[in-house]
């Protein structure tokens, strides 16, 4: 049981803005919190290679396809920095990954939308990646030290990632008429899904309150969000491409642009399991998952019987 | 759902130096089967962008820390020892001023 006392400590250490190690005590619902939210960003990071790589074979040009190969491997390697990052509280390696195949361990709802065309691909590095170095800028900061420093390794990378979509996205928008077409269809589509991304409303958001007392993290979803669209709607005008919410409003006062209503329910529909992709999702990781068992025991008896010579050997 | 529970393959920390000269950095773990898997995967892992011209992997259960509940008792003998320092000493005005 942790003790007042114990927690009095911590919450010293916390508003001081030391950073807890994996050896220091920690209140247990921290490391809970902090093994749920950590391992859902890793979950997060692993399927999202899986709507990119989704377009890997059938890149416009050879130049593309370097790139998005790049990028989804940079994918694998956030993912891996997480996992380690997260099995420094102690947890297997094994349990996380079975966690979400198998389980119920959730990760971002963003990765249940299908890339249907490769504008898709120009709009999550856009819009998702820049969503992203926004929630994980934050990250870099957080209290809890493996997580902050996995979190700054992947902002260093995340913005080539955001660039190149944006990039990408503005040679769209000064294409043919055909080409414009599909760069805003696919804006459209990502625009209101990408919001959802930075989680409910503050006041929808229960675990919100404690993350932020502990420093794991410094602002509200809220706040995240108003960021991003700020930044989002100057970056859409610089490249004559539009948001899709007739509510956009700049606020004079408050010097923040003001959007539509979010549509929650098929924010809760996805979470839930229900996105257009959610199944298939899982169904790809499982068998990647399970197809993957042999290689991995293989490679543990090779290892086993070099071993075995060389010692014999010597 | 896999009922193998051996095949986990080990951990392992990995250290890089970023450049010539400079001191190795922990830059987190990786999974491996041996020696040579764990280099193989610590260099797709943390050093896609030439952030370490050499790595060192080392099994995770051959690190020896010291322990957060002893680090007063552990570290203050160098609390008291000022006249370890530079600053403790004083030197000539006279040489001073020629910095």
């Amino acid at each position: 049981m942790d003790t007042q006392q114990q927690l009095d400590q911590f919450q010293e250490r916390i508003d001081n803005g030391e950073k807890i190690e994996p050896k220091d005590w920690m209140p247990e619902r921290y490391r809970k919190q902090l093994i749920r939210i950590m391992s859902q960003h890793a979950h997060s990071e692993i399927v999202g290679m899986l709507p990119e790589g989704n377009w890997i074979t059938r890149a416009p040009s050879l130049k593309r396809k370097m790139v998005l190969l790049a990028k989804v491997q940079d994918e694998a390697g956030h993912g891996l920095y997480l996992y380690s990052a997260t099995e420094t509280l102690g947890i297997e390696r094994r349990e996380l990954v079975e966690g979400y195949i198998y389980g119920n361990a959730k990760y971002s709802s963003i990765f249940n939308y299908p890339t249907l065309t490769y504008a898709d691909i120009c709009v999550i590095g856009w819009l998702v990646d820049g969503a992203a170095i926004v929630n994980q800028t934050m990250l870099a900061k957080s209290s809890y030290g493996p997580y902050a420093r996995a979190n700054l390794r992947i902002c260093k990378e995340e913005s080539f990632h955001k660039k190149q979509g944006y990039e990408m996205l503005a040679k769209m928008m000064e294409g043919t008429e055909a080409q414009q077409k599909m760069a805003q269809d696919a804006v459209n589509r990502w625009w209101w899904p990408t919001l959802m991304m930075f989680g409910p409303n503050d006041s929808d958001s229960p675990n919100s309150a404690e993350l932020i007392k502990w420093g794991v993290k410094s602002k509200t979803n809220d706040e995240l969000r108003q960021h991003f669209v700020d930044r989002m709607v100057m970056e859409a005008e610089a490249i004559n491409v539009e948001l899709p919410d007739p509510d956009l409003t700049y606020n004079e006062e408050t010097g923040h642009w003001e959007f539509g209503e979010i549509p929650w329910d098929e924010f809760w529909s996805v979470v839930k399991g229900d996105g257009p992709m959610n199944r298939e999702r899982i169904k790809a990781r499982q068998k990647a998952y399970e197809s993957g068992e042999w290689v991995r025991e293989a490679a543990m008896e090779y290892a086993r019987k070099k071993k075995l010579r060389k010692e014999k050997a010597s | 759902m896999s009922d193998q529970t051996n095949t986990e393959w080990p951990l392992w920390e990995v250290f890089y130096q970023p450049k010539d000269g400079k001191p190795f950095e922990h830059a987190g773990s990786v999974h491996a089967p041996d020696s040579e898997m764990a280099l193989q995967n610590a260099r797709d892992t943390y050093a896609r962008r030439n952030e370490g011209i050499s790595l060192w992997v080392v099994p995770s259960d051959q690190i020896v820390a010291s322990t957060p509940e002893d680090v007063g008792p552990f570290f203050d003998p160098a609390n008291d020892k000022a006249y370890r320092h530079p600053q403790f000493y004083s030197v000539p005005r006279a040489v001073k001023k020629r910095k």
